[in-house]
């Protein structure tokens, strides 16, 4: 009995590790999505080109990838900057990598949100004499975040799931955590991890459906 | 010098040429109503008042003030512009209000951002959003949508919607309305209580220019009619005129075309 609250004590410690990972990852990759979304709808083509190309490559290859090559590659480089040493350089190259990872994903959901809005309601701002950045925020943006709510709720729970992926730099996540007592011989622990997951994600299930409830009282 | 002068506006879409040549004049408190097949470039001439296309050629003249000539850049700066298009209000075909507003936000919303460009906006904040809002109340009512105030518009019907669309454009009290085809996307019984407002925008002496399909409206309502066909003027004059005594071959057979 003690040993089981032992082992679900360190289970759920290290999902804090998890659970930060996924935080900062939305805190950081939705603005920067939104800004990248920019860019890849900029009338400027060498700009426009650069972004869809960034975009193109990231979405292209393995995250699990990325994780290693942002982690390993200043080093390996010989670049002057590099990570800092031990945990504090694994989480924040991991949380770098899942950045542009989701902000690259986002960014197109942005981008398909904002092309959707009919042309008529930034004419009908324009004619009413509205600056660009008043259209885009008084009008637009939460139009669009009504229409993307659906494919951002499907990304960020994948980003739940995904913030397991950070073990493969030695980050000390839930499943990796787990995985040592497996190794030991005991099963139990790997199918825990599996209840901390749906849990959390059934609480941004939760979320998200008051979240569109909220943005249901108009149509659009 | 007439109110509002247009003289030999002209636009390419590419290498296709939407308006050739468009002169007109139109008077304050005056209301012209411009007809003409599908694709004569009514609605493209209508844009091009309210800068939401860029013509190729030509000027306009609002109030003796040239606020748009193609020679002549320094017209165009996208600061000035934002400021010079408040000369115009324009009713879209599809209403275009603002989904996530209700009604009465509709209308103010224009306003209240305006407002804060004012030197004296945070000191009379509250005095400035109240004679907005009243204003909003008032044209609201004027349009008879006085118990609509804070339904959200996919609440209420297609006719009451152009109405909306109608008391927000006149919130910003424009120098000339315009009008683009105003009740093609209504149903034919909601059609009449939009021209019902605009008739009586018109006996207010609103200085209005409509872009419409209404045969008996335009007639009805306008102290002028404009022919256009294939970019061009054809024809104007009074209405009466016009629609019973056309000089002009392509206008008679347009009226001949409409008539069946």
């Amino acid at each position: 009995m003690n040993e089981i609250m032992v082992i679900v004590g360190r289970l759920s410690e290290s999902f804090i590790l998890n659970f930060r990972l996924f935080a900062l990852t939305l805190v950081f990759s939705i603005p920067l999505g939104l800004v990248i979304s920019f860019g890849s709808m900029s009338r400027f083509s060498p700009l426009r080109i650069l972004v869809r190309t960034i975009v193109w490559v990231i979405r292209g290859t393995p995250l699990m990838l990325q994780l290693l090559i942002i982690y390993y590659g200043p080093g390996l480089l010989g670049m002057s900057i590099t990570w800092p040493s031990g945990e504090a350089g694994r989480f924040v190259s991991a949380t770098a990598a899942f950045v542009l990872n989701y902000a690259c994903y986002f960014s197109e959901i942005f981008r398909g949100g904002i092309e959707s809005i009919p042309k008529g309601q930034y004419e009908a701002g324009q004619v009413l004499g509205m600056t660009k950045s008043q259209i885009f925020f008084k009008i637009t943006l939460l139009q669009v975040i009504k229409r993307i709510l659906p494919p951002v709720g499907n990304e960020v729970i994948t980003l739940v799931k995904d913030t397991s992926l950070a073990r493969i730099i030695a980050n000390k996540e839930i499943i990796m955590m787990a995985g040592e007592y497996t190794s030991k011989g005991l099963i139990w622990p790997l199918f825990a991890t599996g209840i901390y997951f749906l849990v959390f994600v059934g609480v941004l299930t939760i979320l998200l459906d008051w979240l569109e409830k909220k943005l249901g009282y108009f149509r659009a | 010098m007439a109110f509002l002068e247009v003289k030999n506006l002209q636009k390419y879409f590419d290498n296709f040429q939407v308006l050739k040549d468009i002169n007109f004049s139109l008077d304050k408190g005056e209301t012209i109503a411009i007809i003409g097949s599908s694709g004569s470039g009514k609605t493209t001439l209508l844009r091009c008042l309210n800068f939401l296309e860029r013509p190729d050629k030509g000027s306009i003249i609002v109030d003796n003030k040239i606020i748009f000539d193609a020679m002549d850049p320094s017209t165009q700066k996208e600061s000035e512009v934002r400021k010079k298009r408040l000369h115009f209000g324009l009713v879209f075909q599809n209403f275009n209000l603002f989904p996530q507003y209700t009604v009465l936000k509709n209308v103010t919303l224009a306003a209240e951002l305006l407002a804060k460009e004012k030197a004296n906006y945070k000191q009379d904040k509250k005095a400035i959003l109240k004679e907005i809002e009243d204003r909003g109340k008032r044209l609201l009512d004027q349009v008879g949508l006085s118990d609509k105030l804070d339904h959200y518009p996919h609440m209420i019907s297609g006719g009451q919607q152009q109405r909306v669309a109608i008391a927000r454009a006149l919130a910003l009290e424009p120098d000339i309305l315009c009008f683009d085809e105003p009740t093609s996307a209504l149903d034919l019984e909601l059609t009449g209580e939009v021209l019902k407002v605009i008739r009586s925008l018109a006996e207010g002496n609103t200085t209005m220019i409509i872009v419409t399909h209404e045969m008996d409206f335009a007639r009805e309502v306008s102290d002028r009619v404009i022919f256009m066909d294939d970019g061009m003027v054809v024809e104007q004059g009074d209405p009466n005129e016009v629609f019973t005594s056309p000089k002009e071959e392509r206008t008679k057979q347009f009226l001949y075309r409409y008539k069946q």
